[in-house]
């Protein structure tokens, strides 16, 4: 049965990773192999390990889950002659505010992904899978160990795949709620069965990650783009994008526009065009404010910053990030200070509490923000915002504190006349 | 010692062989999470139950239940209903549906209804953010969930008591 999309696709779209979202069956491995499946795998085979790393290097792949790292760069880190086992970890713990898209890759293909895992273990000559799924998803982690299961019933999983002597065992894991956990070494750790605390880096995982053994981490759409590319080549998946960002990305687009969804684009898609055309542009006639191009850790845009490609290095460029492809759109009427004080509430919520600057910092800017919503801000706390954050950044193991901090320098910096307003009316509130 | 369903002891056994020879500790977070939907909260028993097949101490279960937003020491409802309010759910309404939640239900974030049915929390990001504002029930999500689909599902909900 054909099922029913979560939002319509857009004439817009190339779709290369979600062209078989919507097929009858699509999560099925018979509907997969009737749509191209496997292909890649068998030409894989034939490929020298080098070869297959060397392929996924000139696709100009970047990592899809928010750090856009080279993915060709991070397999050839592992130590494929280590006397170790070696694992492949899969992060489907989508956590990022705005994030929604690796939700579909594995409802509707799954084995896309099966695939993707097995062409990294030939290259890595890894065995085992552990596929990390946040525990909120607990329908996926269903579907997948369905999907599982007729992988191996078929032979695309387990000893001697497709007849062709490579063994390879994928198993799900859930995961129990944790933003955190969705950075590679807390995940790690909550792989290993305890809290999700991230590790002192190097060693890297690709040296010494699960069990203290190589491990590759990817992300869920990482690992799905992985056939295309082997299949239809490299060079062919990096034409698709601009220089040094291969390729097409799920965008999950939501707030104020019409026709909030997921959708595939290319790499370098013109943002402003993204939220016109494909989006549907804003409700109401209202005018565009602001911007969070890839997931709330992203430092905000500025309307008048929106006009341009959406590509890792572009973005970079004016300050901020692609991310995880969580793009929220804010009209003219948004209030960002209650923007700010969500977002900080998230992370004050979701701080391991392991690094100090990130524990204490989070929860006094939530302070603030709180104080300051509730009407009681002072003329100095827009400043103070400012210098608590930065003093955040780059004092902690993880990401986290930067995550943080980052969203809230570029709010206070770019929308101070948002806080100015309040405190203007606070004060005509006390007059009164 | 505690014994699960036949269909979870099935799920715990293949767990406990998908790590690595020695590396039964890993299986704590998911056990404990399939093991709270059938006794409904993390018990201490639990926790020695868990620690005892993974092989682990109790307190090295012990010290995970307060990391992991999900795993709860108390019971919470039959149904629980997670209405998440961040930033994408919080443009488009879903703050204005977590107070028509506290209303609905009279209850306020992690409290249970009197009946011990239902139960709510203000959650955070749930991986819905293109079809907010979400709601998961359970396990079930539910998609551009205004005040009014709210009411009916939790009405559904003490129907099927």
């Amino acid at each position: 049965m054909p099922k029913k999309l979560y939002n319509d696709p857009s004439p817009l779209e190339t779709r290369i990773l979600s062209k078989r979202f919507g097929l009858d069956n699509s999560e099925t491995l018979a509907t997969y192999l009737a749509n191209d499946g496997f292909k890649a795998f068998r030409k894989a085979r034939e490929m020298k390990p080098e070869e297959i790393i060397e392929e996924v290097k000139t696709s100009a792949l970047r990592g899809r889950g928010g750090a856009g790292f080279p993915t060709g760069l991070k397999w050839s880190f592992v130590p494929r002659s280590s006397p170790k086992p070696k694992y492949i970890v899969i992060n489907a713990d989508e956590s990022e505010p705005g994030t929604c898209k690796d939700r579909l890759l594995m409802e509707y293909d799954p084995h896309q992904m099966i695939e993707g895992i097995l062409i990294a273990g030939l290259a890595l000559d890894a065995h085992k899978g552990y596929l990390y799924i946040r525990g909120e998803y607990r329908y996926l982690i269903d579907h997948m160990d369905r999907a599982i299961a007729e992988a191996y019933a078929q032979g695309y999983l387990g000893k001697n795949i497709l007849g062709t002597g490579f063994d390879f065992d994928l198993y799900t894991h859930s995961g129990a709620g944790a933003y955190e956990c969705g950075e590679e070494t807390a995940l790690l750790d909550s792989l290993e069965g305890k809290r999700g605390i991230p590790r002192m880096k190097p060693p890297f995982p690709a040296v010494a990650g699960a069990w203290a053994s190589p491990t590759l981490l990817n992300n869920v759409e990482t690992f799905s783009a992985i056939p295309a590319i082997i299949r239809d080549g490299g060079a062919a998946f990096a034409a698709l994008g601009t220089p040094k960002n291969g390729g097409t990305r799920l965008l999950c687009v939501s707030g104020h526009v019409n026709k909030p969804g997921v959708y595939e684009v290319p790499l370098g898609y013109p943002m402003l065009k993204f939220i016109e055309e494909i989006a549907g542009g804003i409700p109401g006639g209202k005018k565009l404010k602001a911007v969070i191009p890839g997931g709330s850790s992203c430092p905000i845009l500025k309307a008048n910053e929106c006009d341009i490609p959406m590509d890792y290095d572009s973005l970079a460029k004016i300050g901020s990030m692609l991310g995880s492809g969580g793009m929220v759109v804010m009209d003219e009427t948004t209030d960002m200070v209650k923007v700010a004080l969500r977002i900080m509430r998230f992370y004050a919520h979701e701080s391991c509490g392991w690094c100090i600057p990130c524990r204490e910092g989070t929860t006094w800017l939530r302070k603030i923000l709180q104080r300051f919503d509730d009407g009681g801000g002072r003329s100095e706390d827009v400043g103070l915002l400012g210098e608590l954050s930065k003093n955040m950044l780059g004092r902690t193991f993880c990401a986290l504190g930067d995550a943080a901090a980052m969203p809230t320098i570029s709010i206070v910096e770019k929308f101070a006349e948002d806080f100015e307003k309040r405190l203007a009316r606070d004060r005509q509130m006390v007059a009164v | 010692m505690m014994t699960f369903s036949p269909e979870l002891e099935q799920k715990f056994a293949k767990m406990l062989t998908s790590y690595p020879e020695g590396k039964k500790r890993s299986a704590v977070v998911p056990m404990l999470i399939y093991a709270q939907d059938e006794v409904g909260s993390i018990t201490p028993e639990l926790i020695d139950e868990v620690a005892r097949r993974c092989e682990v101490t109790a307190l090295q279960v012990d010290e995970v239940v307060g990391y992991y937003s999900m795993l709860h020491r108390k019971p919470m409802g039959k149904y629980h209903v997670q209405v998440c309010t961040n930033i994408s759910c919080l443009l488009v309404g879903g703050m204005e549906l977590y107070e028509h939640a506290c209303k609905k239900l009279g209850i306020g974030h992690k409290q249970v209804t009197a009946d011990g049915q239902i139960s709510l929390e203000e959650v955070e990001c749930m991986g819905a953010c293109s079809w907010a504002p979400a709601v998961e029930i359970n396990y079930d999500f539910h998609h551009h969930v205004t005040p009014e689909k709210l009411d009916q599902l939790i009405d559904g909900l003490r129907k099927a008591q």
